[in-house]
C-alpha cells in the first residue's frame, strides 16, 4: 500500500529537485535588442558562482536574514507569553485561544494586502495612512516609520510584523499542548516541596517543552525561508528593498526569462532549509529512537 | 486589562475597513456611442467566420478596459456569428500576473488563439523563442501603411514581419494638474517651458504651503513611467530612442535626467499612494498639484465628475512637448493555436475602423489607425488622436514598446533601488549595466 505513495513521492518531489539541479547548470544567455544571444555563463558551476556574486542576490539574503530572525523571535515571545497566559485557566479560555489562532486562518495573499496598506511608507499629516495615521491620531507621531520602505539595513523586520501577528497563535497552540500534556502531579509534588511559581516553570515545565519549542522553531524558520506571497502582496514585484531570494527566483523566471539562474536560487534556497530541517529530522529520529528503547 | 484588548482589536479591525473602502476604486467605462459607418471595409476570409471557438487572452479584466473588450466582443458576434468567442481575461494591472500564466502556457504548448502584447520589443521575446505566426497578410488585407502609421508598422516588423495587430494607442508623457492647488502657489495653467521650469513651480506651490507638488505612486513601474518622461525631456526625442539601440547610458545628459528625477521626488509624497489611481486621486481631491500617468488616467476624472478644463488640466510632461512617448496594445497569433482561421477572424476585427472606434471610444484610448474619424471622441481623445499624427513618435519603457521584459525588468529594479537610496552614481551605473546586457 505504501508502493504507490512512494513512487509518486520519488516522481514529483525527488524527480522535480533532479530537474531543477540540472536546469540550474544550463547556459544562461540573454538575448539582446538585435536579436542576437550572448552568453552570459557557460552553465555548470559558474552559474552559482555568478549568483553568489551578485549584489541583488547577497541583499536578498541580507533581507531573508533579518526577516527570519524577526519572524521566529517573535513568534515565539508571543506564543510563549500567550500560552502562559492562557495555561494559567482564565475565564473563557476557548474564546481567547480562537482569537489568537484565528489569523492563521487567512491566507497570507488576503493579510498582506490589508497589511499593505497599515504598513504604508507616507509620514505627516498630509500623507500618512494606516499605522502612521493611527500613531498622529494618539498623538505620538514619533512612532511612524517608513516600514518596509525605510532605505535602513534592517527594514524586512517591519516585513516581518504581519507574519508575526499570523503565526504567534500557531505558536502558541503548540506550546499550549505542550502545558496540557504535563500532568499535573508534577506540579503539585513540586509545589508539596515549597517550590515557587517561578521555580516550577524554569526547572519542571519549560525543560519538557524543550522538543516543543525546537518544533515551532524549525517550522516557523523554514516558513519565513520560504515566505513568497506575504512579499509580493505587500512590496508588489519587483521591489529591490524588498527582496528576498523566493521574489527574486520569480523576477528571475518571469521577468528576466532567466530560468538556469533562477533553479540556482531555488536550489541554494533549498539547501538552506535543508540545513535547518535535516538537523532536526536526525535528532527526531534519534530521539524517538531512544524513547522506544 | 481585557477591556483594552477588546478597543485594540476593534481599533484594529476598523482601520482594516478603512483600508478596503478607500482603495483600488476602479475606473467604470463611459457610455459608448457605436453608431458610425466604418472608413473602411475589410472582407473576412469567410463570410461570417470560421467557426469555432476563439480563446482572446488579455489582461482587460476591470473597469474601462473590460467595457471595451465586451464592445469588441459584441461586434465579434455579429460579424463572425459562426465563431464562438471564448473570454480568457486575467487581471493584473498593465498584464503582471497574465504574463506569467501567459508565459506557462505558452512553454507547455497550450496557446490561445490570440494574446494581447504590448506593441513593440515587449513581443520581441515571444517572436525570438518561435511564439509567433507572422500577420503580414492580415495587416496587409486591413490597408498597412493606408491606415496605420508608417512609423508604428516600423516598431513592430522584425526582420521584414509584422507579428501583431495593433488595437489602440496610448501616450505616456501626460501631466494630469489641478488648477485650484496651482492657484494657491500663484502657477498658471501653462505649461511649464522644461523639468528646471516645473521644478521651480514645484517650489512656489511648496512654498505656498502645498506639501505634495507631485504625486506619485509606489508602485516600482508607476515611476519607471515617471523616469522615462523625464529621460525623454533632457535628452529629446533622437538622443531618448537612439538609447534603445546605440546611444550612451552614460553620458552627462542621462545624469542630468537622473539629477532632476531625484530633485522632482523631493516634491512628491514618499507614500499614501500604492499605485496610480490612488496617485490620480490626489490630484482630484486637491491634494497634490501634479501626477504624471499615460492617458487612462482620463477615465478616473470623468469617473469622479470631473470637467475638462476647469477641474483638471493636462499637457505634455515640461520639456517633451512635440513628441508623443507612446504605447500600444495589440493582437497575435500564436504557432499552434487550435484555431488560426478564427484568431483572423478576431485579428480583422480588431484592426477594422469600427472595432477600433467602438473599442477605444469605451477604454479611452486612441485608435492606431489614423483613418478613423475624430469626431465621436471626448475632447482629450481628440488632442491625442492629433498629436499622435502630428508628433515625433518615441517609445515608452514602462510599458514595453521600447524594450523587451527583461531589460525593462532591470531598470524597475535598478530604479527601486534608487527611490530607496538615492544613489544616483550606482544608478546610472546599473542603467548602463542592464543596457550592455540586453541591446
Amino acid at each position: 500500500m505504501v508502493a504507490p505513495s512512494i513512487v509518486l513521492v520519488i516522481v514529483f518531489v525527488y524527480g522535480l529537485i533532479g530537474q531543477n539541479i540540472a536546469t540550474s547548470l544550463e547556459r544562461v544567455t540573454t538575448r539582446t535588442f538585435a536579436g542576437n544571444e550572448r552568453v552570459v555563463s557557460e552553465g555548470g558551476i559558474a552559474n552559482y558562482q555568478l549568483l553568489l556574486a551578485d549584489e541583488r542576490y547577497q541583499h536578498a539574503l541580507w533581507n531573508l536574514l533579518v526577516l527570519t530572525v524577526v519572524f521566529v523571535g517573535g513568534t515565539m515571545l508571543f506564543g510563549v507569553i500567550w500560552a502562559l497566559l492562557l495555561e494559567k485557566g482564565v475565564t473563557a479560555e476557548g474564546f481567547f485561544r480562537s482569537v489568537y489562532l484565528f489569523p492563521m486562518a487567512v491566507s497570507f495573499i488576503a493579510s498582506g494586502t490589508v497589511w499593505k496598506w497599515l504598513l504604508s511608507p507616507g509620514i505627516g499629516d498630509h500623507e500618512a495612512i494606516g499605522l502612521n495615521r493611527l500613531f498622529l491620531l494618539l498623538g505620538l507621531p514619533e512612532l511612524q516609520s517608513r516600514w518596509w520602505s525605510d532605505p535602513g539595513p534592517f527594514n524586512m523586520a517591519a516585513m516581518a510584523l504581519p507574519a508575526v501577528w499570523q503565526l504567534s497563535g500557531y505558536v502558541m497552540a503548540l506550546f499550549l499542548a505542550g502545558f496540557r500534556g504535563i500532568s499535573v502531579d508534577q506540579r503539585e509534588a513540586a509545589r508539596v516541596d515549597g517550590a515557587s511559581e517561578w521555580r516550577i516553570y524554569r526547572h519542571v515545565l519549560f525543560p519538557q517543552l524543550s522538543p516543543i519549542a525546537l518544533s515551532a522553531l524549525i517550522i516557523i524558520g523554514h516558513m519565513s525561508m520560504k515566505t513568497f506571497d506575504l512579499i509580493y502582496a505587500i512590496a508588489g514585484q519587483n521591489n529591490y528593498v524588498a527582496d528576498v531570494p523566493s521574489t527574486l527566483m520569480w523576477v528571475q523566471l518571469f521577468q528576466q526569462g532567466n530560468a538556469p539562474t533562477a533553479a540556482a536560487n531555488a536550489t541554494i534556497l533549498l539547501l538552506i532549509v535543508a540545513v535547518v530541517v535535516v538537523p532536526y529530522l536526525i535528532y527526531t529520529n534519534r530521539t524517538e529512537r531512544v524513547a522506544k528503547r | 486589562m481585557r477591556f483594552k484588548t477588546a478597543i485594540a482589536a476593534g481599533l484594529a479591525s476598523m482601520l482594516a475597513l478603512a483600508g478596503c473602502t478607500g482603495g483600488g476604486a476602479a475606473p467604470t467605462a463611459a457610455p459608448a456611442p457605436t453608431t458610425g459607418a466604418p472608413a473602411a471595409s475589410e472582407a473576412p476570409a469567410t463570410e461570417g467566420g470560421a467557426g469555432g471557438d476563439v480563446g482572446v487572452f488579455t489582461w482587460w479584466a476591470e473597469g474601462s478596459e473590460k467595457a471595451g473588450l465586451a464592445e469588441l466582443e459584441k461586434q465579434f458576434k455579429e460579424k463572425y456569428p459562426n465563431d464562438t468567442f471564448v473570454n480568457l481575461a486575467v487581471a493584473g494591472g498593465a498584464g503582471s500576473n497574465a504574463k506569467a500564466k501567459l508565459a506557462a502556457d505558452l512553454e507547455n504548448n497550450n496557446p490561445p488563439d490570440s494574446f494581447q502584447g504590448h506593441a513593440g520589443a515587449e513581443l520581441f521575446d515571444y517572436i525570438s523563442a518561435n511564439q509567433l505566426e507572422p500577420v503580414n497578410d492580415v495587416i496587409e488585407g486591413l490597408g498597412a501603411a493606408s491606415v496605420f502609421p508608417q512609423n508604428l508598422l516600423d516598431l513592430i516588423t522584425v526582420d521584414g514581419n509584422i507579428y501583431s495587430v495593433p488595437s489602440n494607442v496610448h501616450r505616456s508623457n501626460v501631466v494630469w494638474a489641478n488648477p485650484a492647488v496651482l492657484e494657491q502657489g500663484g502657477v498658471g495653467n501653462e505649461a511649464p517651458a522644461d523639468i528646471d521650469a516645473w521644478l521651480a513651480d514645484m517650489q512656489k506651490l511648496k512654498d505656498a504651503g502645498v506639501e505634495t507638488p507631485l504625486a506619485v505612486g509606489t508602485a516600482p513601474w508607476t515611476q519607471l513611467h515617471l523616469f522615462e518622461s523625464v529621460l525623454l525631456a533632457e535628452l529629446g526625442t533622437d538622443d531618448y530612442n537612439g538609447l534603445f539601440t546605440d546611444g550612451d547610458w552614460n553620458s552627462p545628459k542621462v545624469a542630468s535626467a537622473v539629477d532632476k528625477y531625484a530633485k522632482l521626488l523631493d516634491f512628491a509624497n514618499t507614500g499614501g499612494a500604492d499605485d496610480w489611481p490612488q496617485a490620480t486621486d490626489m490630484v482630484i481631491d486637491g491634494k497634490a498639484a501634479y501626477n504624471v500617468m499615460g492617458d487612462w488616467a482620463v477615465a478616473q476624472f470623468t469617473e469622479k465628475g470631473k470637467t475638462d478644463g476647469t477641474d483638471y488640466i493636462y499637457y505634455p510632461t515640461p520639456g517633451t512637448d512635440g513628441t508623443f512617448l507612446f504605447l500600444a496594445d495589440s493582437f497575435t497569433l500564436p504557432v499552434g493555436a487550435k484555431n488560426p482561421e478564427g484568431a483572423k477572424d478576431w485579428l480583422n476585427l480588431v484592426g477594422s475602423a469600427e472595432g477600433q472606434k467602438a473599442f477605444n471610444i469605451t477604454k479611452g484610448s486612441i485608435p492606431a489607425r489614423t483613418d478613423v474619424p475624430a469626431d465621436d471622441f471626448p475632447a482629450y481623445q481628440k488632442t491625442a488622436m492629433e498629436s499622435f499624427s502630428n508628433d515625433k513618435i518615441a517609445s515608452s519603457i514602462a510599458h514595453g514598446a521600447a524594450t523587451q521584459m527583461a531589460w525593462s525588468a532591470d531598470m524597475t529594479t535598478a530604479l527601486s533601488k534608487f527611490v530607496s537610496d538615492r544613489d544616483q552614481a550606482s544608478f546610472v551605473s546599473a542603467l548602463a549595466a542592464a543596457a550592455g546586457t540586453y541591446r
